[in-house]
């Protein structure tokens, strides 16, 4: 009987020392969690910022300034465009007769 | 007798039974209290008392959800949120020096006085210093050290294409609530809810362990509107020259998918910045704020001709080729007479919308049923809303057929006596672009096929289309709207502004209203412009030479294909067809 006792008693500190790990061990994993969520968190802020500053640096109206004052880039004629079938051009057997314009 | 005396006797305490029995009773009775003061605190209070346990160290923590961005047809972001700090003080604890004072009022870009006032305020124990500072600057004074100032995440919306987008996006007040625009229409969609949790949290404030979620957070859902921000940028570019060129008092361009009825492109003037409150509060005195493309209805005078003769084609009153006299360019209904600028004579109908006469439409619109004319114009959306869900959309003003003047029907022909929106106008145009359906207009980007409402057959389309086309020759009212390599069909309006009920003579709306290619329409841009006061006037003059820089460019932006030949198609030939030769 005492025999016993004494085994049950041994088993009883174990689990409580077993739960007490346990806990701990949650609270650290949980810790290490609400720590990279934090930083997810983080990173989508940034990421906001980026499509913040991507979207500013191509507004249009610096682009185009830049290209016409900086560059000296104009928009070409109508008739000094050539147009070619995107269709056509990446199939190998046709190709493009040099001068569109020649006939 | 003392020797008699035994001493143990004679020291011996007496026993009082009695008395051990009372102590034993004390000793018992305690325990019996702590037992039952153990009792009660396991068992009847054990809920309360957990609670006030976990009170000591469990925290609700709110979890933010950002609201959603909002952004152009091709992903590009026409309005986000970032974040910003909002510096805010303790009166009771706050201490600052002369020194640090100067600091943050020159970091804060406040008056010293003013935050000395607000620090020097003891009364409550939280007051904004300054709301969204950005994070740079919140960073270079909390660097300051003052003890008793704090700071406060909040959301602050940019709008990068700034005011270019401005009537479309909107904007939304410090509180991140949509006043205007998609930011108001939208709001629903594009706010976050916020979520709160109840964690655990050691002593140095960690959370390490998450208890219950309360309310999980629901965050703003992102909104991709139908505007091409390419798009958006040419159209706002040429809309502020031409405001300036012909010093108008106010301008619009609306440019449609002529197959979808998407808006590609809205625009108006005067505009408003709205990344900057300052701007947006000045743009509210002045009605800069106002979409005028969608929430002002104009009388647009002949950009509605087409759709009287449409219908009369429709119900076979007369045919493209049926001539009709207009001399002497004047007609008269009743005590009130039609004019046009000069007598053009003997005219088809096709010519009469070449050369834009008054005294045919209306000659034509008489020959027809005030219901069926009042048909005709309802069922392409006068007088109801587009469906585009835009807060404010006016609906304009078409009144029951049956209380119609005749005068009203004739003027009615030439868009006069009755309001429309630049919107609805631009609208009513896809049933010519589509042959024949009029499509509902969305601001939201559409991943279906849009089903249209069939209005007219699609030969009457292709026989108005066909007019409209002619107006940009040489003979008709637009030759300035053509654009090299692409077939362009439209319409000039030059209306006189009517107000007070009284048409006033040297005020004046030049409209002109097109789509292109004409083959197979891609686009329809409409470009009014309010009260021309740099000495044209006329649609063709004045809004059609915005209308094809517009357009041309739009086109090009699209890759949409040449249809008028310009002999610049690359010709291809077949390698093994030719041989090894080239």
């Amino acid at each position: 009987m005492f025999k016993l006792n004494l085994l049950l008693i041994v088993v009883l500190v174990a689990c409580a020392l077993g739960v007490v790990t346990l806990q701990h061990q949650t609270r650290v994993l949980n810790m290490a969690l609400e720590n990279e969520s934090g930083i997810s968190r983080e990173l989508q802020i940034e990421w906001g910022k980026l499509q913040l500053e991507q979207s500013t640096l191509i507004a249009r109206r610096q682009i185009e300034n830049a290209a016409r004052t900086q560059l000296n880039m104009v928009v070409p004629a109508a008739d000094r465009i050539q147009i070619i079938s995107a269709k056509k051009l990446n199939e190998s057997r046709w190709m493009v007769i040099e001068d569109a314009r020649g006939d | 007798m003392l020797e008699g005396i035994n001493p143990i006797t004679a020291v011996r305490p007496k026993l009082h039974v009695g008395r051990s029995w009372v102590l034993l009773g004390f000793v018992i009775a305690g325990f019996m209290c702590l037992m039952v003061r153990a009792v009660y605190l396991q068992v009847i209070e054990d809920d309360f008392l957990r609670e006030k346990g976990e009170a000591r160290y469990s925290r609700i923590v709110e979890m933010s959800a950002d609201r959603g961005m909002i952004t152009d047809r091709n992903g590009e972001v026409l309005a986000i949120s970032s974040p910003v700090m909002s510096v805010y003080i303790d009166p009771q604890t706050v201490a600052i020096t002369p020194d640090q004072l100067a600091q943050l009022s020159a970091l804060l870009e406040m008056k010293a006085p003013e935050v000395e006032r607000r620090v020097n305020r003891r009364q409550g124990r939280f007051i904004y210093l300054k709301r969204q500072v950005v994070p740079e600057i919140a960073e270079q004074i909390r660097e300051l050290g003052i003890p008793g100032l704090a700071f406060k995440t909040e959301f602050k919306r940019y709008y990068p294409e700034g005011e270019g987008a401005a009537h479309v996006v909107g904007f939304t007040d410090i509180n991140d609530q949509g006043q205007e625009g998609i930011e108001r229409g939208w709001n629903d969609v594009l706010a976050g809810e916020l979520g709160s949790r109840r964690v655990i949290k050691d002593n140095k404030g960690r959370i390490v362990e998450a208890v219950e979620s309360i309310r999980s957070p629901k965050p703003g859902q992102d909104v991709v509107l139908s505007i091409d921000r390419r798009i958006q940028h040419v159209v706002h570019r040429e809309l502020r020259k031409a405001m300036a060129i012909h010093k108008a008092k106010s301008g619009s361009i609306v440019a449609l998918d002529a197959q979808t009825g998407e808006v590609l492109a809205l625009t108006n003037f005067p505009v408003f910045n709205p990344n900057s409150r300052k701007s947006i509060k000045a743009g509210i005195e002045n009605e800069s704020i106002r979409n005028r493309a969608l929430t002002d209805t104009f009388e647009l005078g002949s950009t509605l001709k087409p759709f009287p003769v449409a219908i009369a084609i429709e119900t076979g009153r007369v045919n493209s080729d049926t001539q009709l006299q207009t001399s002497p360019g004047t007609y008269k209904i009743g005590r009130s007479t039609i004019r046009d600028v000069k007598d053009k004579g003997m005219l088809s109908v096709a010519e009469i919308i070449q050369v834009s006469s008054n005294v045919g439409v209306v000659k034509i619109a008489l020959s027809l049923q005030p219901q069926t004319l009042w048909e005709m114009f309802n069922n392409v959306g006068f007088g109801v809303a587009t469906g585009s869900g835009f807060p404010g959309e006016a609906t304009g003003l078409l009144r029951s057929y049956n209380r119609w003047r005749p005068i009203e029907q004739a003027t009615m022909s030439f868009g006069h006596g009755l309001s429309v929106s630049l919107m609805q106008l631009a609208r009513a145009y896809t049933i010519f672009t589509t042959g024949g359906e009029l499509k509902p207009i969305s601001l939201e980007k559409k991943r279906l096929p849009v089903m249209g409402q069939r209005i007219i057959s699609s030969e009457t389309a292709l026989a108005v289309n066909r007019m409209l086309e002619m107006v940009t020759e040489p003979e008709g009212t637009a030759p300035l709207a053509r654009i090299i390599g692409y077939r362009v069909a439209g319409k000039t309006g030059t209306a006189h502004k009517s107000i007070d009920g009284k048409y006033v003579k040297d005020r004046y709306i030049s409209s002109f209203i097109g789509f292109a290619p004409v083959s197979k329409p891609r686009l329809i841009m409409a470009v009014m412009i309010d009260e021309p006061s740099a000495g044209k006037h006329f649609g063709g003059a004045v809004a059609a030479p915005v209308f094809r820089q517009v357009m041309s460019e739009s086109l090009r932006i699209l890759n949409v294909p040449h249809d008028a030949s310009l002999n610049n198609v690359a010709k291809f030939r077949e390698k093994s067809a030719m041989g090894s030769e080239g």
